[in-house]
């Protein structure tokens, strides 16, 4: 199973974590700091795959994020690296051509597609169009809300 | 997709989130955030109610503020809050928050499960999954006690939407990894089961990982998924790319179902042979698709297509039974070895480690020996070259070792430092274990220092000596070598320490050459002296005073060391006790006495190398001994050592700087003192010549042991921590005297002492033994002395038993050893010409009267040995009686009170092989019989 999953910038700025496994507060700061500090050190072509700790970390750069994934010592490396990929198809075709911007200003929905595609550190479904279709729905009923809500805040409900 | 929805719903977050991105300074945002919070402080105490988008909001703002790295100490009750609401995004984001921010505060977790209660009794499916969501990305204790459950009614209900089974798998294999003992196995497993065969690819997906967790812990129960995942696999290996529409990843069809169902089967041994077949023929067919034009020159087309074909080859290495695919495996990996992809070629690196413990394929792997040595020159990734490293160290066997190890030296020189100590101890383990002969293994181990002495830990060199002090074959090169390595202007401290043990046991063995006399080298020594650490020079004080016994000329000089002030007023007092202590022993003591104190060290029992330890300390205990256990089995009858002992003599075994150099263990406490035995001095000497820990009576060890008295009459035959015992005989004819010296080696008397000699029932005519009894109590640190008179009345297989009891503090104590009263004991030398010798070796031609033994070396062949062990067993060596001037020839009489035995033996060497073959003619059987095992067990 994934551990974690972390989105951060070149400049080593965290835009989303994800663990799947309880860890305190402090120990995860240390181990962001740390693996961000591996993993921004490394040259380009250099192999995707590195033993961390006792976990292997898969990671990929698009533009200027890092998509960084650890995983257990029997997982597969390369299918976690198209997860990422997917990952990145994902929130590409929700936001049309994705960077890093909106994932900064639309956390929540970065969160939401991820949580729609991964849960607990396991593939829930790895059909584009299946969990596009979830988000999709959501935010349906998001917008069938807006206007309600907007009415609400001007009491004319 | 439409565009409207993305954070509109919330200007003052994006706001907020902008007015951070333009904080200019660190302090800047610190102070923005500071504000923010106050703000929804305030917020959240005031009076009026908030309404949901506002809570959604500030909730979502704490959020963001958290994912920057601050704490969040507030907002969870609004978060509650939220989850209770029928909004779907306001429920959205309390769930957000939860997720992201509860660990385990057990009062709001019950509000918590509260609200999922709610939402999975909705039958929302959005809403259930949203409360999935949570308990899995929560996944606490009080959770699972709450759902465990509940969740798997939700996962096999008819009803239940493909969605939410999804969901609903997931979050059970979540809860079952937390608290296995909450979710209780049940009818509903053989029904999850089924779901392999479900139509939705997404359900089939999240249930094989479920099973694959539970079928780990349960195997029996999970046993039917077996067949079903083979024919699911089947299915999506032989589907055209177009088949599964949207599962299908780049023309790969089902990449992380495929993935996942491998997976499920290395959870159990090969099927049986109907299932088998028809995955043999996935394997294949995987196999085969790897040899295929690709249908796409996208990367994600090739890693998805190799990610199946990865897995397969660790089912195919899991299995471990079809040497077929398991040569295809590797020659496949064999190809990716060379890819231009960097993730293929470490990832087939990695996966031939594996691969290389396999006995199928551990040949095929060693084929790529030069593209692996290649990619550790080459290799510009450092991952890379560490997996290029183990792959080495798994291929690793006697037939390659001197390349490996030479390679990985080489690499040594350059290899990036974060690696550097774990080559080190991988250089050390291959060179102990597939040494052929121990001066290449001392050549690798100095050079091992010389390359990268500060990487050299203290195991490695402890080992070094260990094996030094164990092999008498390689002391004497050992000493030569550092010596030489000494040279050098610069040497690694490291190096002063291993050579200066050496020299300080073996020095002697080179001291005859004039280019490295005594005086050569303790100046040697010394030079290196001054710049050495405290625990360093500690080492070269006690290899100095073991100079003064090995070369009483340089006693002067190295008296005149430890006087000088530098010396004996050193500030670092173990350094001054040192000084003080040796200059004192040297002076007082006589010739005898330093010869004792000062011995040889005895050799350390073989146990488990204590690197191998530290590496699997190092890389965790699963890896390391894997690839140890696979390989025992070839690897055996390599250093034909024995099992590794218990760890009970762990104090003695290793070498450390401030332990003990001199093994005084076996000497009187106080070096500076008179030694508090009662026997002669000059008898210490010989019963302190070669001491052997038995630790358990008629151990295997004593046999050893006895066996080292057959060619010698005086030493030390057991020892313990309290006892020690020693022998001096002589004989005479078919008589003899045996003294027997006990030794008390604790401060504490021996009470009820009682030595009784035992005799079995075979031995007793054949053997007299007459002794007196001893006093019943020895002193603590004293020493007792026993006569035993023996006379040989006919000739005997059996050795007597010394059984000693005594009371030593509270504890009775009860010791047996068997005394070295053997047969040849009795021998006369004869000398004679080479023709009579013929002639009465003719003349024994009866095929009662010849006993022959061919057996294995178990010692170094080394000609002066031999002889004197001949000597020793009591016969004359004839010289120039057998044509073959390597073979040796014997002659001898035995002596009993009833008649007189003439014996014949020849022992023909053969270098080649290692094997000797002996020869023995008697003119009685039983005595040819005895004989030639007694003189078999010495070489």
């Amino acid at each position: 199973m994934m551990r974690f999953m972390l989105l951060f910038s070149r400049q080593g700025k965290l835009r989303l974590q994800k663990w799947y496994l309880a860890t305190s507060d402090k120990e995860r700061k240390k181990m962001v700091r740390e693996l961000m500090q591996v993993v921004l050190a490394r040259k380009p072509k250099m192999c995707s795959f590195l033993e961390w700790r006792d976990l292997k970390v898969v990671y990929k750069r698009y533009a200027s994020l890092y998509f960084c994934c650890a995983i257990e010592g029997q997982d597969n490396e390369l299918i976690t690296l198209e997860l990422i990929h997917r990952y990145v198809e994902l929130l590409d075709k929700y936001f049309g051509s994705v960077c890093e911007l909106d994932i900064i200003f639309n956390f929540e929905k970065a969160y939401f597609i991820l949580d729609e595609f991964l849960m607990g550190g396991d593939v829930q479904d790895t059909s584009k169009k299946s969990v596009l279709k979830a988000i999709e729905q959501a935010d349906l009923l998001q917008e069938d809300e807006s206007p309600r809500s907007v009415l609400e805040e001007m009491g004319l409900a | 997709m439409p565009a409207v929805s993305k954070g509109d719903g919330m200007r003052g977050l994006a706001v907020f989130i902008s007015d951070i991105r333009n904080c200019k300074s660190k302090e800047a945002e610190i102070k923005r955030i500071n504000k923010e919070l106050a703000n929804i402080r305030s917020k959240f105490k005031g009076d009026k109610a908030l309404d949901g988008y506002s809570k959604k909001k500030y909730v979502c703002k704490l959020l963001f503020i958290f994912l920057l790295g601050h704490d969040i100490d507030f907002g969870h009750m609004e978060a509650v809050n939220l989850l209770s609401s029928n909004r779907y995004t306001e429920k959205q984001i309390g769930y957000l928050f939860i997720s992201v921010l509860v660990n385990s505060n057990s009062e709001l977790i019950r509000l918590i499960n509260n609200a999922i209660k709610n939402d999975l009794a909705s039958r929302n499916p959005t809403f259930m999954g949203l409360a999935l969501h949570c308990i899995a990305s929560v996944g606490s204790r009080e959770m699972a006690e709450a759902f465990a459950g509940e969740i798997p009614k939700v996962l096999v209900a008819g009803d239940t939407m493909d969605s939410v089974k999804q969901s609903a798998a997931l979050c059970l294999l979540r809860l079952y990894r937390t608290s296995p003992d909450l979710v209780p196995m049940g009818d509903w497993t053989s029904r999850v089961v089924h779901l392999l065969n479900d139509q939705h690819l997404g359900v089939v997906t999240a249930a094989t990982s479920l099973i694959t967790t539970l079928a780990q812990k349960n195997p029996e129960e999970f046993k039917t998924s077996v067949s079903l995942a083979v024919s699911r696999l089947s299915r999506i290996v032989t589907s055209a790319s177009t088949d599964l529409q949207d599962y299908t990843y780049y023309f790969v069809p089902a990449p992380w179902l495929s993935v996942k169902l491998l997976r499920l089967l290395q959870c159990y041994p090969p099927p049986d042979p109907a299932v088998r077949g028809r995955l043999t023929e996935c394997l294949e067919t995987i196999l085969n698709k790897a040899q295929e034009p690709p249908k796409s020159k996208k990367v994600q087309h090739s890693n998805a297509k190799n990610a199946v074909l990865f897995e397969a080859i660790s089912l195919i290495i899991h299995h471990d039974s079809e040497p077929n695919l398991l040569v295809r495996a590797c020659n496949q990996l064999g190809q990716f070895l060379q890819h231009r992809e960097t993730n293929l070629r470490y990832l087939a690196l990695e996966s031939m480690c594996t691969l290389a413990s396999s006995e199928f394929s551990h040949e095929a792997v060693k084929t790529h020996i030069e593209t692996v040595i290649n990619a550790l020159k080459t290799e510009r990734d450092v991952s890379v070259r560490q997996r290029a490293v183990d792959l080495l160290y798994a291929m690793c066997d006697r037939s390659n070792a001197p390349q490996i190890v030479a390679e990985m030296l080489s690499y040594l020189e350059t290899a990036d430092y974060s690696i550097r100590e774990e080559i080190v101890l991988k250089v050390a383990i291959l060179a102990e274990k597939y040494a052929v002969d121990y001066t290449w293994y001392v050549d690798t181990i100095l050079n091992l220092i010389r390359i990268a002495g500060d990487y050299v830990s203290e195991e490695v060199w402890y080992r070094v000596i260990q094996i030094v002090i164990n092999r008498d074959d390689v002391q004497g090169y050992a000493a030569k070598t550092v010596f030489e390595a000494l040279q050098a202007p610069a040497c690694h401290e490291n190096l002063v320490k291993v050579g200066g043990y050496i020299l300080g046991e073996f020095g002697n063995l080179i001291a005859g050459d004039p280019r490295s006399s005594p005086l050569i080298q303790f100046h040697l020594l010394h030079s290196k002296f001054h710049l050495c650490s405290v625990p360093t020079r500690a080492l070269l004080l006690s290899t100095y005073i073991k100079f003064v016994n090995l070369f009483p000329e340089v006693k002067p000089t190295i008296q005149d060391v430890l006087r000088s002030d530098s010396q004996l007023r050193n500030a670092d007092v173990e350094l001054q006790q040192r000084a003080v202590e040796y200059l004192r022993l040297s002076t007082v003591a006589s010739t005898d006495i330093l010869a004792t104190v000062l011995e040889e060290m005895p050799p350390f029992p073989e146990r488990e190398s204590s690197i191998l330890a530290k590496l699997k300390k190092k890389k965790g205990p699963s890896t390391v001994t894997d690839l140890e256990d696979t390989k025992r089995d070839r690897s055996v009858d390599v250093n034909g050592g024995p099992e590794p002992a218990p760890a009970s003599t762990s104090a003695v075994s290793t070498p450390s700087p401030s332990a003990d150099l001199l093994g005084l263990g076996a000497a009187p406490p106080a070096p500076a003192g008179p030694p508090p035995s009662s026997g002669g001095s000059g008898l210490l000497v010989d019963v302190f010549s070669d001491s052997a820990s038995v630790v358990a009576p008629l151990a295997p060890g004593s046999e050893d042991n006895f066996a080292r008295f057959v060619c010698k009459n005086n030493g030390v035959l057991f020892e313990n921590q309290l006892l020690q015992i020693g022998l001096k005989s002589e004989f005479r004819q078919n008589l003899g005297r045996m003294f027997i010296f006990y030794g008390n080696k604790t401060s504490t008397q021996f009470l009820n002492f009682t030595p009784t000699l035992i005799c079995s029932d075979d031995l007793q005519p054949n053997l007299n033994l007459q002794t007196k009894p001893v006093d019943p109590t020895v002193e603590g640190g004293a020493q007792v002395q026993q006569v035993v008179n023996i006379e040989c009345v006919s000739d005997f297989t059996e050795a007597p038993v010394l059984n000693i009891q005594f009371r030593y503090g509270g504890t009775f104590q009860n010791v047996s050893v068997q005394l070295p009263i053997t047969l040849n004991k009795f021998f006369q030398p004869t000398e004679m010409a080479s023709q009579d010798f013929f002639q009465r070796w003719k003349q024994l031609s009866n095929p009662q009267q010849e006993v022959q033994n061919i057996f294995k070396a178990k010692h170094p062949m080394d000609t002066e040995v031999t002889k004197a062990k001949i000597i020793g067993f009591g016969s004359a060596l004839l010289e120039e009686v057998d044509p073959n001037p390597a073979n040796f020839v014997g002659a001898g009489i035995i002596h009993t009170k009833t008649t007189q035995i003439g014996c014949l033996l020849r022992l023909e060497p053969n270098l080649q092989a290692q094997m000797y073959r002996l020869t023995l003619r008697t003119s009685k059987e039983a005595v040819s019989q005895r004989l030639c095992e007694l003189l078999s067990a010495q070489f």
